[in-house]
């Protein structure tokens, strides 16, 4: 093998994995150690990438079966530094709730290593076995807290829905397979004239198996009940991590094999798009728990992603990118203030629990402040550029009721944001919280909220690592 | 590379927002963070006294231009000022300060968090003002959302959720569509660099929708009939300074908006629509001057009069003659300084007697007769009695319109003689009159600050009023030439 280096990253993964797994079989009480290890084995996984992928601006494996590009490059070393901070902030609430396992960690790079597999596949069969191996993963993840009710819950529900949406992705994959005779995403192209619409049943079962992986409105429901359920720390993973393989998968499938056949499928995204924006803002509005309205805006902000891919066009691809990274900045603020509302080893998670925060902790309020209103897209934060670069390629199609629908469904989820807010500064407040947080959670907020209050002064960089990005 | 000027102007009150957040803040240096906040705005506030100075009035070329590249092939910060928007600057520094003196009295709780507020939005206000480019402009106007939005909730009366939820959402629902628009524009023109713009023109095909995305977003801004109903509950619920700068310098954003963009950018579209535009200012001259006259709360009645102002602010802007937007910006002008000192002055008393309800006074005329005097002053100035600015503005507007559509003009000027109503009897009802309540005795006049605060708007009120020609020579030129332009776009298109 010449190339073998462009997947060294996948290779030290999993080579990791297996050792931390043998390490945590042999040696007892060892669940610190691994963690340890497990960070540094992420940054070095993401340093590898970059160094030995990043320049690249194609490059076809294993018979064409994997890609690597500047897009695979750029999004799993987002999948690696997301990775790397949620393992990292979610320590103290895993001792809290004496689940402080080796699994945790093992299971985190699991399924980061299956994301990194699909977010370079260029074949169905490649991408369904990067797929299965994170959503196992996965489930494991969502029952962690095996002796809560509703953990387990959680877990069996995604487990259910998720072999389902599984299910239909194999048919539409099976189908394509059966009328174009391949599943290499370059032969397929070639194979395009012959049966335009049976391909497109394919096409169906696969976005519909997409949409489920990542939550768009019609194939959300499971989304709140798996976030609310699960403990915080992986639901903050949920929110972050599996969406930014999903995207690319997204990205990949959608131009790579079927670009000519967008009269297909653009109707589909637009669809999914404004159903995801406009679910995702009206049905916030009445949450309590605050875990399930993260859900509800994570829905719509998929929506937001999603409207940029409907574009066809590069533009489109990029400023998706950028919302997507954007939004891992500003909900891994909104789950490190999540992870801080903890009083007398309980972790409080209703909206009301916010009640007069500002008051006793003025410094997370004020951070939390920010990140809302970047969520809620009103500039000069960072969510207002994510949310300009997806209208701007959306207005370039000239597709005016997508934007405009888009942008009045902002208003509403203006309103749920702004009320978390009203609770925070305009109501009595509550007990205090504690606030000998670990140094990487009080970090992480800091960081995030920085970044978000001063991206305006910078926002070319981004948009300049994230045009190399060239797909069509 | 000159000092960029403009640029401090908009940074300057930020950084001073900065220092106070680093400040511990506690009760002994509550003094020293209201010197730190008064320090900056002044000094911000002489910063725009010397751009008046350096200013070139002979010339309707934008001055002090900053241009930098802020994404590549994608957005300019371009700054710059001219006749028109100077003043408005000059206007949101002169205002400021004058908010942070009077927080004294009126705020108790978090002052540092207030002051910061009042500075970050006075950031925002100026930026509005100076910005050359579409979408540097909607960053600042939209931006000056999330300071107001927590001055009116934290620091509001008893129904403040409410008002400030309505103030929020009302306004970003305006201007997601300017958002479209501007983003629209982009891609019609390849640029949202204002001066360009002007140059190029827009293809009339497009003008029509692109000015309602705008006047969607102005028309809630201004407020203009029917979209006005999120004024009074956020002018009655939020403290003072918040209700000054809200009718001093927000309301100015829009009428501001108005020139720069509708008349500038769509001249075809700003012909077809004036009909439109006369109707609304008219109703709400009429319409919202009869509200007025009905309110028992002193700070709605105040709130009811600025929506009829603005009608006649947006009435002189699409008059399109020179006297009829040299007058709106007056007007604009006069309107900021009188409605800022009434709020002030409603203020003043409601500070003393925690009442803003007009039946709870009556015949304070001998208890506070500084006070009396003053509010007099400012009274005579909002209905446009000669000699004060609002006769000079909305004299000129009415020349305008009668010029240009008769009808309009007198139903308009009934508008005055309603405005003369409800403020007089307004002043009759709280000043003069028998002595009922008896807890009225124990009032108090002025104090040195709210006496200072009161005349540096008073003084602004009648000087201009006797004399405008310095508001007059400095937009004149600007004003001649945007509707040059006007014409010229107008003809090719």
């Amino acid at each position: 093998m010449i190339n073998i280096e462009f997947i060294f990253p996948e290779i030290f993964l999993s080579l990791s994995i297996m050792f931390l797994l043998i390490l945590g079989v042999f040696k007892k009480n060892s669940s610190k150690l691994i963690q340890n290890i497990s960070l540094i084995v992420l940054l070095i996984t993401a340093v590898i990438t970059l160094n030995e992928t990043f320049g690249t601006s194609q490059m076809f494996l294993f018979n064409n079966s994997m890609v690597i590009d500047y897009l695979s490059s750029f999004m799993k070393i987002i999948t690696l530094l997301a990775a790397f901070l949620v393992l990292v902030i979610s320590s103290n609430y895993l001792k809290t709730f004496k689940i402080f396992k080796i699994e945790y960690p093992i299971l985190i790079l699991s399924s980061v290593l299956g994301m990194m597999i699909m977010i370079s596949s260029n074949d169905l069969i490649v991408f369904y076995m990067g797929l299965e191996l994170q959503s196992l993963a996965l489930y494991v993840l969502a029952t962690f807290n095996r002796d809560q009710l509703k953990s387990s819950e959680a877990g069996l529900k995604y487990f259910v829905l998720s072999a389902l949406s599984s299910g239909l992705l194999l048919y539409g994959c099976s189908l394509i397979y059966g009328f174009t005779g391949t599943t290499n995403f370059n032969l397929i192209t070639d194979q395009l004239n012959s049966n335009e619409y049976a391909l497109t049943f394919g096409i169906v079962f696969i976005l519909v198996g997409l949409a489920f992986k990542i939550s768009a409105v019609p194939f959300h429901m499971w989304a709140p009940d798996v976030y609310e359920g699960s403990p915080t720390s992986v639901t903050l993973f949920f929110t972050m991590v599996p969406k930014i393989a999903a995207l690319t998968v997204f990205i990949r499938f959608l131009y790579v094999p079927f670009l000519n056949l967008i009269d297909q499928w653009q109707m589909i995204i637009i669809f999914l798009s404004i159903a995801s924006m406009l679910f995702g803002a009206i049905a916030a509005i009445g949450q309590t728990n605050l875990k399930r309205l993260i859900a509800y805006s994570s829905i719509g902000h998929v929506g937001y992603a999603l409207a940029g891919l409907a574009t066809g066009s590069n533009d489109g691809i990029q400023s998706s990118v950028i919302y997507i990274t954007i939004y891992i900045l500003m909900n891994l603020g909104l789950f490190s203030c999540l992870l801080m509302m903890k009083r007398d080893n309980n972790y409080y998670e209703n909206i009301d629990d916010l009640s007069g925060l500002s008051k006793n902790h003025p410094l997370l309020s004020i951070s939390l402040l920010v990140i809302l209103f970047s969520l809620a897209g009103i500039p000069p934060l960072a969510g207002f550029f994510a949310k300009f670069y997806i209208f701007k390629s959306v207005l370039e199609q000239s597709m005016y009721f997508l934007a405009i629908v888009g942008l009045l469904s902002t208003v509403v989820a203006a309103f749920y944001y702004l009320r978390i807010i009203k609770i925070m500064y305009f109501d009595k407040e509550k007990e205090k919280y504690d606030t000998d947080h670990s140094l990487w959670l009080k970090f992480s907020l800091a960081a995030s909220t920085l970044l978000i209050l001063i991206y305006f002064i910078f926002p070319g960089q981004l948009i300049e690592v994230v045009s190399r990005i060239n797909i069509i | 590379m000159n000092f960029p000027i403009l640029s401090s102007l908009i940074l300057l009150p930020t950084i001073g927002a900065l220092f106070l957040f680093f400040t511990k803040s506690n009760r002994e240096n509550n003094i020293t963070v209201k010197y730190v906040a008064l320090f900056t705005s002044l000094v911000n506030f002489f910063l725009s006294i010397y751009l008046w100075i350096l200013f070139d009035q002979s010339t309707s070329e934008f001055q002090f231009v900053e241009d930098r590249v802020w994404i590549e092939n994608l957005i300019n910060y371009k700054v710059g000022i001219d006749g028109i928007s100077i003043l408005f600057v000059i206007l949101t520094t002169f205002i400021t300060p004058l908010c942070i003196i009077s927080v004294n009295n009126s705020v108790k709780t978090r002052l540092s968090e207030f002051l910061i507020a009042i500075l970050i939005m006075e950031s925002f206000m100026i930026g509005v003002f100076c910005s050359l480019d579409l979408v540097v402009f909607y960053l600042f106007f939209e931006a000056g959302l999330i300071p107001m939005f927590l001055i009116i909730g934290i620091w509001g009366g008893a129904r403040r959720v409410y008002s400030a939820f309505k103030f929020f959402l009302y306004t970003l629902l305006g201007s997601v569509l300017m958002l479209v628009a501007i983003i629209s524009i982009y891609w019609i023109s390849g640029t949202t660099d204002v001066v360009q713009l002007y140059e190029l023109g827009i293809d009339a095909k497009y003008q029509n929708l692109l000015w309602l995305a705008f006047f969607s977003s102005f028309a809630v801004k201004t407020p203009m009939w029917p979209v006005h109903t999120w004024l009074p509950d956020a002018h009655v619920e939020a403290p003072t300074a918040g209700s000054v700068l809200l009718a001093a310098i927000l309301l100015k954003m829009a009428g501001y908006g108005f020139i720069r963009f509708s008349l500038g950018l769509f001249p075809v579209a700003s012909e077809i629509f004036t009909p439109l535009i006369y109707t609304l200012s008219v109703i709400a001259i009429i319409f919202t001057s009869f509200i007025a006259l009905m309110q028992e709360d002193m700070k709605k009645l105040i709130a009811y009069s600025s929506v009829a102002h603005m009608g006649y602010v947006t009435l002189g802007i699409f008059t399109i003659q020179q006297q009829g937007i040299e007058g709106s910006i007056i007007q604009m002008i006069s309107h900021g300084l009188v409605s800022a000192a009434l709020f002030l002055c409603v203020g003043v008393i409601y500070d003393r007697m925690h009442s803003r309800l007009i039946n709870t006074y009556g015949g304070i005329v001998s208890i506070v007769p500084k006070y009396a005097v003053l509010f007099m002053i400012f009274t005579l100035a909002a209905l446009g009695l000669p000699g004060t600015s609002g006769f000079v503005g909305e004299f000129l507007i009415l020349m305008a319109a009668f010029k240009d559509n008769f009808l309009v003009a007198v139903i308009a000027s009934f508008g005055v003689i309603i405005g003369a109503a409800y403020m007089l009897w307004l002043y009759k009802r709280v000043i003069f009159g028998k002595l009922v309540n008896l807890d009225l005795k124990q009032m108090l006049d002025l104090n040195k600050s709210e006496m200072f605060i009161l005349s540096c708007l008073a003084a602004p009120t009648l000087i201009f009023g006797f004399y405008p020609e310095p508001i007059i020579n400095t937009i004149e030129v600007s004003i001649s030439d945007l509707i040059k332009v006007y014409n010229i776009n107008l003809i090719n298109n």
